[in-house]
C-alpha cells in the first residue's frame, strides 16, 4: 500500500442514530458489501477521505518509478533490463488507472498533479529512499512491491468500486513484481561474495524503511475507524505490519542473509515474530520533507512536468486545429 | 543457396542488434521523467520491445559468431569500435521533441526494412523480422502521430520540431549506404541493398513531414561512421560507460 497518514476527513464515526438519512443508507450498503459507484450519493468526507487516499497512491506509483528508473540504464543482463522495464511500465500503468478512479469523484488528473509537485499531497515515504547497489532493484521488488501488496490485496474489496476494480488489476501485477524481485536478490544472495554483500546492503538499508510503509500504529485512532467503518482501510497498520514480518522473515532466512534487526525473533506465545519497531522520528522526518531523496524526487518530477508543459500545450493545440478543420469541412 | 560469409553475416546482425540495443538504452533514460504519463508508458513499452528485438539479434549474432558467447557478453563486453548502430541512435535525448524526431526517423526506416526482412532466405533472419515489424509497426504509428502533432501545434512546438529535425537529418544518410558485406547479404538473399530503400523512406518520411509542415533541410550531407565502426561520436563511449559498467566491474558474476 502506498498510502500512509492518509488524513479520514470528518469526526468520527456516527452511530446510526446520529446520521441523517441518506448517510444510514450509504451506511447500510456499505455494511451489506454493495459498492458505492461514482454516481451514487456519498458523505462529502467519504469523498475527501478517498481522494487524499487514491491520489497519494496514484502519485507514489509515478514518484516509484524514479528509484528504479535509477538502475534501468546499469542492467547488468539483457533479460534484467526487459524485466525492470517492464515493471516501471507497469507501474506507470498503475498510476493512470488510479488517477482514473479519482477522477470518478471529480478530481482532474492535472489538479492532483499540481497538488503533488506543491507538497499539498504526498507519496509514500519509501520512495525517498535512495536505490544504492543493483540488489536494491530486487529488495524494491521483494519487499517494497511485497509490504504495497500486504495492504492491497484487502483493499479489492474495498467499497468504493472504481478503485476495488483498480485494485484488481494491480494485485495481478504486484505479485509478479514481488516474485521477480525475490528471483533477482535470490541471484545475489547465491552469488559471489560482492553479490551477497550487495543484497545484505540492500535488506539492511530498505528493511525498517518498508515497515514505515504501514505507518505507525493506528489501533486507537479515531480516524482509522471512520476509514475502517467506510471499508476504504480494511487492517490497521500494526496487523499487516506484522503479518508482513511473519511472511518475510523465512524468506530472509531461504536466501541465507543475515536478519537486518536483532530483535527478530520468534515468540511462541503470539504465534508470530517479534520485531524492532522502525524509528518513527526518522518517518516523520521523511514525511516532513526530509529523506534522503525528498528534494530530487520532487524536483525530477517538477522539471519532468515544468519541461513537458510545451508539448503537452502543443498536442492539445493540434488536438484543436484538427477538430476545426473536421468541423469546418463538414 | 549461396554459401555465405560468416563475418558478413555477423556484421548485417550485429547492425540490427546494436541498433535496437542503443536506441532502447536511449529511450529507457526517460523513465520518469515524461512530459505525460501516457508518454511515459509507451516509451517504456517501446524500449522493452527494442531490448526484447536486440536479445533475438545478438542472440542469433552470438550463434554465428560461433564462440560460445552470449547476447549479453556482445551487448556488455564489446567496446565503441565494434558496435555497428547508425550515429543516429546514439545521439543524446536532447528534449522529447528530439526524442520523437529521431524515433520516427529510425521507426520508418525500420519499419521498410523489417518488411523486405521477412522474405530473407534466412529462416532465423525472417523469423525475427516477423515478430518485430509487428512492433514497429506500432512504433512508427505513434512517433508518426506525435511528430504531427507536435509539429502542427503551437508556434513553439513547432520550431522545436523543425529544430530537432535540422539537428537530425545528416544523420539519416546513413540507412542507405552499403558496402561489401551488404552485398554479400544481398547476393545470399538474407537482405537487400540499404540504397533501395531510399526512395520509399523517403515517400513516407515526406508525407509525414508535410502533415507535420516541417520542412527537411536541403542538404543531402550525411555523417557516417556508425554501421561500419569506423567512426563513431563521443557520445556512444559514455552510454556504454553506464550500461557496461556493472558486468565490467563484476566478471563473471550470475544476476
Amino acid at each position: 500500500m502506498y498510502a500512509q497518514l492518509v488524513k479520514t476527513a470528518g469526526t468520527g464515526v456516527k452511530s446510526k442514530e446520529e446520521m441523517t438519512e441518506e448517510e444510514r443508507a450509504f451506511q447500510d450498503k456499505i455494511d451489506r458489501d454493495i459498492k458505492i459507484e461514482p454516481r451514487d450519493w456519498m458523505p462529502d468526507d467519504y469523498r475527501a477521505t478517498l481522494i487524499r487516499q487514491i491520489g497519494q497512491h496514484a502519485h507514489s506509483e509515478i514518484v516509484g518509478q524514479l528509484p528504479e528508473g535509477n538502475w534501468i540504464t546499469r542492467a547488468p543482463t539483457l533479460e534484467r533490463k526487459a524485466i525492470l522495464l517492464a515493471k516501471v511500465q507497469d507501474e506507470a500503468g498503475h498510476g493512470l488507472y488510479l488517477y482514473c478512479a479519482a477522477e470518478t469523484l471529480g478530481v482532474s488528473r492535472d489538479e492532483i498533479t499540481e497538488m503533488l509537485l506543491d507538497g499539498r499531497m504526498k507519496y509514500s515515504s519509501i520512495f525517498n529512499y535512495p536505490t544504492l547497489n543493483w540488489a536494491d532493484i530486487g529488495a524494491v521488488g521483494w519487499l517494497v512491491d511485497g509490504a504495497a501488496i500486504m495492504n492491497q490485496v484487502p483493499l479489492q474489496r474495498t467499497s468504493y468500486g472504481p478503485y476495488s476494480r483498480a485494485m484488481i488489476r494491480i494485485c495481478k501485477e504486484e505479485s509478479f513484481h514481488q516474485r521477480q524481485g525475490y528471483d533477482a536478490i535470490r541471484k545475489m544472495a547465491e552469488g559471489t561474495p560482492e553479490q551477497k554483500k550487495m543484497a545484505q546492503d540492500a535488506l539492511n538499508r530498505l528493511w525498517f524503511p518498508s515497515l514505515m510503509m504501514f505507518g505507525p500504529s493506528d489501533k486507537d485512532s479515531v480516524h482509522s475507524a471512520q476509514s475502517m467503518a467506510w471499508k476504504i482501510k480494511i487492517n490497521t497498520n500494526d496487523e499487516l505490519r506484522q503479518k508482513f514480518v511473519d511472511q518475510t522473515v523465512p524468506q530472509i532466512e531461504f536466501l541465507g542473509l543475515d536478519l537486518p534487526d536483532p530483535g527478530i525473533k520468534w515468540n511462541e506465545e503470539r504465534g508470530h515474530y517479534d520485531y524492532t519497531d522502525p524509528d518513527w522520528t526518522e518517518f516523520f522526518n521523511v514525511i516532513k520533507g526530509n529523506g534522503p531523496c525528498n528534494v530530487d524526487r520532487l524536483s525530477d518530477r517538477k522539471n519532468a512536468w515544468d519541461d513537458g508543459a510545451w508539448v503537452r500545450e502543443g498536442l492539445m493545440e493540434h488536438a484543436r486545429k484538427k477538430a476545426a478543420r473536421e468541423h469546418a469541412a463538414e | 543457396m549461396v554459401e555465405v560469409d560468416k563475418q558478413a553475416l555477423l556484421q548485417f546482425l550485429l547492425r540490427m542488434g546494436d541498433n535496437t540495443l542503443v536506441l532502447g538504452h536511449r529511450v529507457s533514460e526517460w523513465c520518469g521523467h515524461s512530459p505525460v504519463l501516457e508518454e511515459d508508458i509507451a516509451l517504456a513499452n517501446t524500449a522493452l520491445d527494442l531490448i526484447g528485438q536486440t536479445q533475438l539479434w545478438l542472440g542469433y549474432a552470438a550463434e554465428v559468431q560461433g564462440e560460445g558467447k552470449t547476447a549479453d557478453d556482445l551487448a556488455f563486453l564489446r567496446d565503441a569500435w565494434d558496435f555497428r548502430n547508425l550515429l543516429l541512435v546514439e545521439l543524446p535525448n536532447g528534449d522529447f521533441g528530439r526524442t520523437l524526431m529521431r524515433q520516427f526517423l529510425f521507426d520508418a526506416w525500420h519499419a521498410i526494412i523489417l518488411g523486405r526482412l521477412m522474405k530473407s532466405s534466412d529462416t532465423t533472419v525472417a523469423e525475427i523480422a516477423e515478430k518485430a515489424s509487428k512492433e514497429v509497426a506500432y512504433h512508427l504509428e505513434r512517433s508518426a502521430d506525435t511528430v504531427v502533432g507536435l509539429g502542427d501545434g503551437t508556434q513553439e512546438s513547432h520550431d522545436r520540431m523543425q529544430a530537432a529535425l535540422d539537428y537530425l537529418w545528416p544523420y539519416v544518410g546513413e540507412m542507405f549506404d552499403s558496402d561489401e558485406a551488404d552485398e554479400q547479404m544481398v547476393a545470399a538473399g538474407i537482405s537487400v541493398n540499404p540504397a533501395t530503400l531510399r526512395e520509399e523512406y523517403g515517400a513516407l518520411v515526406g508525407r509525414v513531414l508535410s502533415e507535420a509542415t516541417l520542412t527537411i533541410p536541403e542538404s543531402r550531407f550525411a555523417h557516417k561512421g556508425g554501421r561500419t565502426g569506423y567512426m563513431h561520436t563521443e557520445h556512444l563511449g559514455h552510454l556504454l560507460c553506464t550500461m557496461q559498467w556493472l558486468p565490467r566491474a563484476y566478471p563473471g558474476c550470475q544476476w
